[in-house]
């Protein structure tokens, strides 16, 4: 076990240019989404609210991009990057944001409950620490099952003063369990700092409990991503659970629309200085790769976004005999991921 | 058919379906070396070892989680909380979790767990041992909820949840782990949301669940001898309930007392109550009503507790006000 308290610079270059194109996409796809979301909130389009985790798309890519096929994800509430990057299809996934039947729920779940069971996504979550005890029970089902697969859980810094958070820990160490538990640390508690509420630094709670813990800059994909497979590794030869946390900044509010008056004059300013979009592009032209193949890829994203909001606005609604008909799943069928 | 009891019956069901289905699991606190503090999972761990039959710490909310996790992602997991006082620690889990993920993920996933729990007084547990609290399950859409009064309904109905697709919870009464009973050789499933008719009568329905199916029928040998003869319906699963059962029992009877020994106020007695003023209706010859526990906390002692539970001369009471 290694407690780091430096920021990992850590880097794996096994990477093919398709590989890193990909990844860089990835998170382009986060961007535009998300960007095009703001807008579509801030015009009265998506119902109920959203927490945009514009800023943070580094640590969603690169997590999701080291899993494998039948690998398992469960995630927060701040959650559509990781649907978008485990491979949640795009246009479902703006259907379900504007309520309609061919979202990816039916419309019945809305930004905090995208799931797609297709890529391993266990679902988002509107219940702070929720996605935790879930995401440990597929550890175990993985590991009953014999399998090398591994479960992830997203979950913010404000998490860690839930009890079951505590109590997960506990139970992926004392069963030796392939679970990688990712903290995103924005240092933000929804409207509070994390450390105005919470004493203990995870590394601290992962010591406590005998996890491995890892801490990497959550702004460099290519770190996020080769610390993640790193880990995957031990995790898939039975070596136990995981803690990884992800330096990251929260660009936005706690929900679209939060005033953030208890954010300092400049904080926000501060935070979008760092922008993990943009270093990994920089990132990308250091490689070698041309402005033009980057700006073309950029285009073509952007175009892909605003043709899917379109299709999406103008989907059908859910028939609310059918939601009604769909509270039980009344035949047994293969339920399973 | 072979001399079992409540408890043992449980075993056997949650034995024949981890022999049936390898994706069968069971876990809880202390129900694998030592066979859970009732004995209800004992031998288990013996036979299918300790990772399918799995102790777990003291961690309720996790381990309700992690059933639901693991019955995304293929598992059918059973878990037992040790006393139903303690399903507090697990209501997100359930409530938020399991409860909803088949419809609030657009019926791409169910989630096929089992939660067993016992609920119920008679041994003078106290206040946070005692509680009958499945009216609060029986309230949040995606749940079912069953609760037998017998060791054969203890094993089908135990098999049917295990093999639901849905999340279930089991209700046992823990004053009823050694009441004996017949158990056929090779014992099929009760299906969920059909109630069994434990005694016939045509002068009064006795509605009721659990330990109260047995006081219900001791109150109606009291009652013939007084010429009144009264039909119990013991539901034996709450959610959802036998509403043709118990309406077609109506339709005969003309009169209907529910009884459990949750508390009355807002509880199962209350739904079955408004659904029969509204549909029975024009078959009702007396008021509906309820037997079950006042509003208080359950209390320890003897003397408290003994005044406390609904029994059968509380039940013939009320039976004697709806045939005047």
């Amino acid at each position: 076990m290694r407690i780091s308290g430096e920021v990992m610079t850590k880097k794996r270059n096994d990477k093919s240019d398709t590989d890193l194109l990909g990844l860089y996409r990835k998170m382009r796809v986060i961007r535009e989404a998300e960007t095009a979301l703001s807008g579509l909130f801030a015009n009265n389009e998506i119902p109920g609210f959203i927490h945009l985790s514009l800023g943070q798309e580094a640590v969603a890519a690169g997590v999701c991009d080291a899993l494998r096929d039948g690998d398992t994800l469960a995630s927060n509430h701040r959650g559509h990057g990781h649907a978008l990057a485990q491979g949640v299809s795009l246009d479902q996934f703006f259907l379900e944001l504007f309520g309609k039947d061919g979202g990816i729920c039916r419309g019945r779940g809305g930004s905090m409950h995208i799931a797609d069971m297709s890529v391993g996504m266990l679902g988002a979550n509107g219940i702070v620490g929720g996605g935790l005890p879930i995401a440990l029970g597929s550890a175990l089902a993985h590991s009953i099952k014999k399998s090398d697969q591994v479960a992830v859980v997203f979950f913010g810094d404000g998490a860690l003063g839930e009890g079951a958070v505590h109590e997960v820990m506990n139970l992926a160490a004392l069963w030796n369990l392939p679970l990688l538990m990712v903290c995103e640390n924005n240092g933000w508690s929804e409207f509070s700092r994390s450390s105005d509420q919470i004493r203990a630094e995870i590394g601290d709670l992962a010591k406590a409990f005998s996890i491995p813990f890892e801490r990497v800059d959550g702004t460099k994909v290519r770190d996020v991503r080769s610390m993640t497979a790193d880990l995957c590794d031990r995790l898939r030869t039975g070596q136990g659970p995981a803690i990884l946390e992800c330096l990251t900044v929260r660009w936005h509010g706690h929900y679209e629309g939060d005033p953030q008056k208890y954010r300092a004059e400049g904080d926000q300013e501060t935070a979008t200085s760092t922008d993990c979009v943009a270093l990994e592009r920089d990132s990308l032209i250091g490689d070698g790769f041309d402005a033009a193949t980057l700006d073309a890829l950029d285009a073509e994203v952007k175009a892909e976004v605003e043709a899917v909001v379109i299709a999406a606005r103008n989907g059908a609604s859910p028939s609310f005999a059918t939601a009604l008909g769909d509270v039980h799943r009344n035949t047994i069928g293969s339920h399973h991921v | 058919m072979s001399d079992t009891r409540y408890g043992r019956a449980i075993t056997r069901a949650l034995n024949d379906a981890m022999e049936a289905d390898p994706s069968v699991i069971v876990m809880g606190e202390d129900i694998g070396a030592v066979g859970g503090p009732f004995g209800v999972t004992r031998g288990l761990q013996k036979s299918f070892g300790s990772e399918r039959v799995r102790d777990t710490s003291i961690s309720e909310a996790a381990i309700v989680g992690a059933a639901v996790g693991a019955a995304m992602t293929g598992l059918k997991p059973v878990v037992e909380i040790m006393f139903m006082d303690f399903t507090t620690f697990t209501m997100d889990a359930l409530v938020n979790q399991a409860a909803k993920a088949h419809f609030m993920f657009g019926g791409q996933v169910s989630v096929p767990m089992v939660l067993r729990t016992p609920h119920g007084g008679g041994i003078n547990a106290g206040p946070q041992h005692s509680q009958c609290l499945e009216a609060w399950f029986a309230h949040v859409p995606g749940l079912k909820l069953v609760c037998p009064s017998n060791p054969a309904d203890a094993y089908g109905l135990m098999r049917a949840a295990i093999d639901d697709p849905n999340p279930v919870i089991f209700v046992e009464n823990k004053a009823m782990y050694g009441t004996p009973g017949k158990l056929a050789d090779d014992p099929e499933p009760v299906e969920i949301g059909k109630a069994r008719r434990a005694r016939a009568g045509s002068d009064v329905t006795l509605v009721a669940y659990g330990a109260m199916v047995a006081e219900a029928i001791a109150a109606a040998e009291v009652l013939s001898a007084e010429g009144v003869e009264a039909e119990v319906l013991d539901l034996r699963s709450l959610q959802p309930w036998d509403k043709d059962q118990v309406l077609a029992s109506l339709s005969e009877t003309h009169r209907m007392v529910i009884v459990h020994e949750a508390g009355v106020e807002f509880g199962i007695g209350a739904e079955i109550a408004a659904h029969v003023a509204d549909a029975g209706f024009d078959e009702l010859d007396a008021p509906v009503l309820r037997v079950g526990a006042p509003h208080m906390p359950v209390p320890f002692s003897r003397e408290l507790e003994a005044e406390y539970r609904p029994n059968a001369n509380k039940i013939a009471d009320a039976v004697r006000r709806v045939m005047q």
